[in-house]
């Protein structure tokens, strides 16, 4: 074995010997050059179309970001006919609905995902997972128009006109659950939200869930531990980095949901008073506007369209932030 | 080889640029979208001339047509006469809708509860908070209002619809004037917002005590109770299409410069108050003649042959004095590159 190395070592220091200056490259390496520069080009190419993005944003929005300055952030006035623009409420509403969703989906994804690896007959796991998968396909304007056509509805005389009576006046509780009860609003848009990202994060936690090695979960097992001790203490913690990465995911995409949310948010640009309350996020104010904006007002929106951006790369650094100390 | 293919291609784009030469296209309102693309199959199946539509809201109409990347625009509202002669345009009316306010009150009749636009304003700018309120009360002597609280209902997208309606309401009562004002969009002191007809019958429908407004098409289609209104006049009227052809057909078209008319609040004693119509920009020097003949010959046959389409689909139709004046007025005005008008 090691005389075949050997001269295998040999004969190739032979023939760069031998003709000098000269690289020996293996077969089917030009097509390996090409395939570098393909990798190469494709991640240049999405580099420089989401700085592209980042400066058409800001140009576009730059004259109201000019005229408003800070006040654009904090400023609670839409108002389309005297152009004053403030995207306070949006950029609250657009925040408190993917927490709310986030909060909603995340403890349903795991258990599906903990399902699926740990305790799920393997005759059930093809059909849940895929069902999980299909899920995801779902156009979200569908989820939009059965949020507001069927859930609702359903909402309203189920769990919001039940829940506003039983609130004590006068308590926190009638403030936090005030609001029209038609079934729209606040609550209602994130636990859309939330059936939407749940997918994403179920499967992606599945797939990381099935990344631990089958030797460090059977050891676990071996050891007595049961499977809820087996979830926390030792899969749980392999996939950890994985894990935050599959939730920020989920939060991207509910931070930048349009349409379904356009449907169920009641679309008040005010500050919601309560669960109920109509809202309106920063992707539902440029879905409903833009179509017909012009001159600042079409502006305010590029604007709006930057905050989204800058708000989306602030959840991943953060993300980031969290993974690099393990201990904090 | 290469260019043999290339060779062909060429020849290929050249074929279909030449059969598609018959082919005029359209862009703008969503409100006339279906009304445009009915008349345009019949027009193919009569003439073999394709027209082409793509609704994508009146503001992206205008911006196209001042780009003149289309053959025509379509606005749900007029242009005023300084932008149509800043950008070289024209425009003329096709057909007529409006808006109709709409309650979920169980237990009242269509059209039983009686609404002046001053009252209107005020539940919009949230003044008025219950349907028993006084005010309210006092417009209706025969009919016991509920002590329930007025849920408030707008459109959330920027749209023609909001902007008849705020009009309205800007121009009968000066306290909405001085507050929310006109426009596609505007900063709603109350209520929440659906997103298209859709969306605003959907919440009406989903809150007893709502009130709402919708495209009189929409109203008509969907069975929502509708509110009777008092017109300028002082009459009280319920929302059908005589109504809202009186609108348009009491306007006086001969004195409004570059046909900026608003049909909202009308004299006429049978004209519904929140009433407009839609409108077609055109180019009044038309770089590509026949093109813009093309259009002309279109909305003329359409003019000629369209209304009983039109009336299935519950527009109103132009009365024909109005079609009178646009022939007379409006299309003399469309010139070629060589100072001659396209049509006829």
């Amino acid at each position: 074995m090691s005389d075949t190395a050997r001269t295998v070592a040999g004969r190739a220091f032979t023939v760069a010997d031998t003709h000098p200056g000269r690289r020996i490259s293996p077969r089917g390496s030009a097509f390996d050059y090409a395939f570098q520069a393909l990798c190469f080009a494709a991640a240049t190419a999405l580099l420089a179309s989401l700085g592209g993005v980042l400066i058409s944003l800001a140009i576009g929005g730059w004259p109201v970001l000019s005229k408003f300055g800070f006040g654009f952030l904090t400023g609670k006035t839409w108002d389309p006919v005297r152009d004053i623009y403030g995207a306070a409420g949006p950029i609250v509403d657009t925040i408190i609905t993917s927490l709310l969703a986030l909060m909603l989906s995340l403890p349903i994804a795991g258990g599906v995902a903990f399902f699926l690896t740990e305790l799920c007959p393997s005759f059930l796991r093809r059909p849940i997972g895929t069902a999980v998968e299909l899920l995801a396909g779902i156009p979200s304007i569908v989820y939009g128009m059965w949020g507001l056509f069927v859930f609702a509805p359903v909402f309203a005389a189920k769990i919001e006109i039940p829940l506003m009576g039983m609130a004590p006046p006068g308590s926190i509780w009638e403030t936090l659950l005030s609001g029209i009860p038609n079934g729209s609003g606040i609550l209602s848009a994130s636990i859309i939200l939330a059936i939407m990202i749940l997918p994403f994060m179920a499967a992606t936690l599945r797939e990381l869930l099935n990344t631990v090695p089958p030797q460090v979960r059977e050891s676990a097992y071996g050891l007595g531990a049961t499977t809820a001790e087996v979830v926390m203490k030792v899969t749980l913690p392999y996939v950890r980095r994985g894990a935050v990465g599959a939730v920020m995911l989920g939060l991207g995409r509910a931070l930048g949901e349009t349409m379904a949310v356009t449907f169920i948010i009641g679309n008040s640009h005010d500050f919601p008073k309560g669960l109920f309350d109509s809202g309106a996020t920063i992707a539902s104010t440029i879905a409903n506007e833009f179509n017909e904006a012009s001159g600042l007002q079409a502006s305010a929106l590029i604007a709006l369209g930057l905050v989204l951006f800058v708000l989306t790369f602030l959840v991943l650094a953060l993300a980031r932030l969290l993974l690099r100390n393990p201990e904090g | 080889m290469i260019k043999t293919i290339a060779a062909g291609l060429a020849a290929a784009l050249a074929i279909t640029s030449v059969a598609s030469a018959a082919a005029i296209s359209g862009a703008g309102a969503t409100f006339p979208a279906p009304i445009y693309n009915k008349w345009a199959e019949t027009y193919k199946a009569k003439t073999n001339n394709q027209l082409n539509y793509q609704a994508i809201g009146s503001g992206g109409g205008i911006k196209q047509i001042e780009a003149n990347t289309v053959d025509f625009g379509a606005s749900d509202k007029p242009l005023q006469p300084a932008d149509l002669e800043k950008n070289g345009l024209v425009q003329f009316p096709t057909v007529i809708g409006g808006v109709v306010p709409v309650v979920n009150l169980p237990g009242y009749k269509p059209g039983q509860i009686r609404i002046t636009g001053r009252v209107l304003a005020d539940i919009y700018l949230g003044l008025i908070k219950k349907w028993n309120d006084p005010v309210l009360q006092s417009w209706n002597p025969g009919v016991r209002l509920p002590n329930l609280p007025i849920t408030v209902v707008h459109r959330s997208d920027g749209s023609g619809t909001t902007f008849l309606f705020t009009s309205y309401l800007s121009m009968v009562d000066p306290k909405w004037q001085a507050g929310p004002g006109a426009s596609d969009a505007v900063n709603w002191p109350v209520g929440q917002g659906g997103k298209g007809n859709d969306g605003v019958a959907a919440f009406v429908r989903q809150t007893v005590g709502s009130i709402g407004y919708v495209e009189y098409f929409y109203a008509k289609q969907s069975n929502l109770t509708y509110l009777t209104m008092q017109n300028r006049a002082g009459r009280w009227l319920e929302p059908t299409a005589p109504a809202f052809a009186a609108g348009a057909a009491g306007a006086d078209w001969t004195k409004a410069p570059g046909f900026y008319l608003l049909l909202l609040n009308q004299p006429s004693p049978t004209a519904w108050p929140i009433t407009g119509a839609t409108f077609i920009l055109m180019h009044t020097r038309q770089t590509n003649p026949q093109a813009g003949k093309e259009v002309l010959t279109f909305y003329d046959w359409a003019y000629k042959n369209g209304d009983a389409e039109a009336s299935q689909l519950d527009y109103v139709p132009l009365p024909a004095s109005v079609k009178a004046l646009v022939r007379k007025l409006v299309w003399p005005k469309i010139d070629g590159p060589n100072g001659k008008p396209v049509y006829p």
